[in-house]
């Protein structure tokens, strides 16, 4: 089970992998989630569903390379077997007909908007997307989004591609032109997140935002993953991890996003010194 | 019995008691007086006879004493470990009311890790043993087997609710299909209770001989997600829930989402199931900090303490808002946590937690509690002392004050009646408001116990076995 099917460089750090999963791509929908654990000695990490093809009975994951266990999974080659892969996990995306919406990926996030562009266009949306990233060699998707959406804008922080700054300068002009937005999605780095809701908030447009806080067993045992929303503490495995991106607490999210940043150095150059090793 | 040192074990994962001898085992067995009608027997959840496999043991036949417990029990060497014997067939043995009841448990332990040592596969010791000889409930119905064949049926968690459901069916002839949704089998037995209360050696010997049965376990499969109950009940005759009571209750107080404090559930399994004490070998890391308070009275919250002691820290403090007296854990534990150093503060109760500059719990902010009039559970409920604040410098908190019935199931089925708390409905037989649809353990009593857990998977099977018996 859970072979690798294909693999793909996106971009220096950020890879792809085509997996088979027959039962998850079967259940999988748009926002969705799934848990992978490279190998046995691996955390259980969360990644999004890029892609599910039901007919051929595989999934795809797109993740960059942030510590251990996704350079563990890095690591793995065409024809190896992931471990474990839990899922379709998570509540999907409410895809439904709101007229225009605005969806915003940035950095990894761009791949995770790609399903809900998909989804909301085919609902009969107009879909804006917004993806930004650092520079030029770090975008990834431009050409699936450009065919996806009805519209693209692209910014990077050093305008090697598209309009330099940040994809909530775009955000704000789209809003400036008069554009009439029904509902924005934002996926991505939570200060991006934050930015982009501030932003909508100023003009009362219903904002959604996936968030990405620490996980463990994914299937809501744990509470790891807990996030205030609207003052009330939910966890977001199962409750997400899409929530109103006006009532998230991000400061707290930022905060408990740290909690291991130090300790997973060292498991970092654990892998690193076993893979040139090996 | 015989215990390694409180100095000695707290260095370590490795179990506590050591066993009984031969020798001793037979000398404690001889201490039963043979009741004509044995009470204990009735305080056991699963009737073992009790009575007659400590007749073998005081005969020095282990063998014997191994097959009757089977009878009624399949997994004696994790129920000698973690069943509250003190409570259930201890207490009612009629030498405990003027001395010592006979150490029953220990005995069960004995014996069951007698046969275990004795040979080598899990295949032959069963198969010598208890297993193909027809146990009580099978030979009290009889079946014609072609009729089994090739009936599906689907069991949701690998818990001893779900491997006791399963192994009774897979024993009666049907095709059991284990769903798990995590990466290992064994539910709190694996994730929860930790290795110096119950190796997981053991634990994953009687999965081993479940599906030496033919049962057929699916780890990473999670119901609700993966298919519905509806979708199952297409391809199976019968499901049986047993998904446990996994949502960890958090006491909704300021800073119990600050960086440090834990359920217990995710200490635990990070620490059981994630080999986190392994890190970075095993990639899963926990932080333990110097001072760990532990909140709660319960086995979860001995067993968290017990581990932070294990992991290095220094002191680790349980805070509990009532008294020794009505705390739920295992006397035994309790004692033993209290060898090993834990700092009990009873009548204790966290309000608030503060952070350092960089986000961190530092200290948690308690108020000190008196007991009062008997609340609903019969316990003395305590009472807040009004301004009697005091704050204890901790840089770990682990929740430990309970764990509820795990919804998602419930939420994904929408004709399953649960109780307001959460726990699903059942008939006396485990049927829930769903035909074909069973469930015991966990997720229909809320955090319990392995062997009313083992019961419940007892019952079922028992009534999915007459369910489908007369029409296929
Ligand atoms: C730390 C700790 C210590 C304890 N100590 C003791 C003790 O000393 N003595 C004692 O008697 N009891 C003890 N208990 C309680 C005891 O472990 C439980 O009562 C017992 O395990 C319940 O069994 P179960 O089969 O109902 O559920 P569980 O053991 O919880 O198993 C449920 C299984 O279902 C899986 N699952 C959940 N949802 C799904 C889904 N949707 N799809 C597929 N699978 C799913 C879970 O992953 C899990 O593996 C302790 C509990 C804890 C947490």
């Amino acid at each position: 089970m859970f072979k690798i099917i294909k693999k793909e460089k996106l971009n220096e750090s950020v890879t792809r992998l085509i997996v088979e999963a027959p039962h998850i791509a079967r259940a999988a929908r748009p926002g969705n989630f799934v848990v992978v654990i490279p190998a046995e000695n691996a955390e259980r990490i969360p990644l999004t569903i890029a892609d599910a093809d039901k007919e051929r009975g595989t999934i795809s994951i797109i993740f960059q390379i942030v510590g251990a266990t996704t350079r563990v999974l890095d690591s793995l080659k065409v024809g190896d077997e992931i471990a474990h892969l839990l899922g379709p996990l998570g509540v999907p995306s409410h895809i439904a007909k709101y007229g225009t919406v605005v969806v915003i990926g940035g950095g990894v996030g761009i791949a995770e908007i790609y399903p809900a562009v998909k989804a909301l266009k085919s609902a009969g949306n107009k879909v804006i997307a917004i993806i930004g990233a650092r520079c030029k060699d770090l975008l990834i998707f431009e050409k699936e989004l450009r065919t996806e959406s009805s519209e693209l804008k692209i910014t990077t922080d050093d305008g090697t591609c598209g309009r330099k700054g940040f994809v909530s300068d775009e955000l704000k002009d789209l809003i400036a032109s008069g554009e009439k937005i029904d509902l924005v999605i934002a996926v991505g780095p939570v200060p991006m997140m934050k930015v982009c809701c501030d932003v909508t908030k100023a003009h009362n447009i219903r904002t959604v935002v996936s968030l990405n806080p620490l996980i463990l067993d994914a299937t809501g045992m744990c509470g790891i993953c807990r996030v205030t929303v609207g003052g009330k503490t939910k966890f977001a495995c199962v409750e997400g991890p899409e929530f109103d991106g006006h009532e998230v607490d991000f400061k707290e999210l930022t905060e408990r996003l740290k909690a291991y940043k130090d300790v997973e150095k060292r498991a970092d150059e654990h892998v690193c010194r076993l893979l040139s090793n090996g | 019995m015989r215990e390694r040192s409180a100095a000695e074990r707290i260095r370590d994962f490795q179990e506590v008691p050591l066993g009984y001898t031969p020798e001793q085992a037979i000398e404690e067995a001889k201490r039963c007086i043979q009741c004509k009608n044995p009470k204990c027997v009735g305080g056991c959840p699963v009737e073992i006879d009790i009575t007659g496999f400590l007749k073998f043991v005081a005969e020095g036949d282990f063998a014997s004493a191994a097959e009757k417990i089977k009878e009624t029990n399949a997994l004696p060497a994790i129920c000698g470990r973690v069943c509250p014997q003190e409570d259930q067939c201890e207490k009612e043995c009629i030498l405990g009311v003027k001395g010592e009841p006979v150490a029953i448990g220990s005995l069960e332990r004995f014996v069951a890790d007698w046969e275990r040592e004795s040979s080598p596969r899990p295949s032959t010791r069963y198969a010598r043993s208890g297993h193909p000889s027809p146990s009580k409930m099978e030979r009290g119905m009889n079946f014609d087997d072609s009729r089994k064949k090739g009936v599906r049926i689907a069991v949701v968690g690998s818990g001893p609710a779900g491997l006791t459901c399963a192994g009774d069916l897979a024993r009666l002839g049907y095709q059991v299909t284990i769903f798990e949704s995590l990466h290992v089998t064994g539910g709190v037995l694996t994730y929860g209770i930790p290795e110096f209360r119950l190796p997981k050696a053991i634990v994953n010997l009687e999965v081993e001989y479940v599906k030496s049965l033919g049962v057929e376990i699916k780890t990473d499969m999670l119901v609700g997600n993966v298919y519905t109950i509806e979708e199952l009940l297409k391809e199976y005759k019968a499901v049986f829930i047993g998904s446990g009571a996994g949502l960890p209750k958090f006491m909704n107080i300021p800073g119990e989402n600050l960086d440090g404090v834990y359920s217990a559930n995710e200490y635990l399994f990070r620490v059981n199931m994630m080999k986190a004490w392994q890190f970075p070998e095993y990639l899963t890391p926990v932080k333990i900090g110097k001072r760990v308070a532990v909140v709660g009275g319960g086995n979860v919250a001995m067993d968290s303490a017990r581990v932070s002691l294990r992991l290095g820290a220094e002191e680790v403090t349980i805070l509990y808002r009532r008294t020794h007296d009505e705390m739920p854990a295992r006397k035994e534990e309790i004692e033993r946590a209290v060898e090993e150093g834990i700092v009990f503060k009873i009548l204790t109760l966290p309000i608030k937690y503060h952070a350092n500059n960089e986000g961190w719990v530092s200290e948690a902010e308690c108020i000190q509690m008196e007991l009062g009039e008997p609340d609903s559970s019969g316990r003395r409920r305590p009472v807040e002392i009004p301004n009697s604040n005091f704050k204890i410098p901790i840089d770990t908190v682990i929740v430990a004050i309970g764990n509820s019935p795990n919804p998602l199931v419930p939420h994904r089925t929408p004709n399953l009646k649960t109780e307001k708390w959460g726990g699903v409905i059942v008939t006396a037989a485990g049927l829930t408001s769903i035909p074909g649809v069973y469930a015991g353990g966990d997720i229909v009593r809320g955090a319990a116990t392995v062997i009313s857990a083992m019961g419940d998977g007892k019952v079922a099977a028992k009534a999915i076995h007459s369910f489908l018996g007369p029409t296929k």
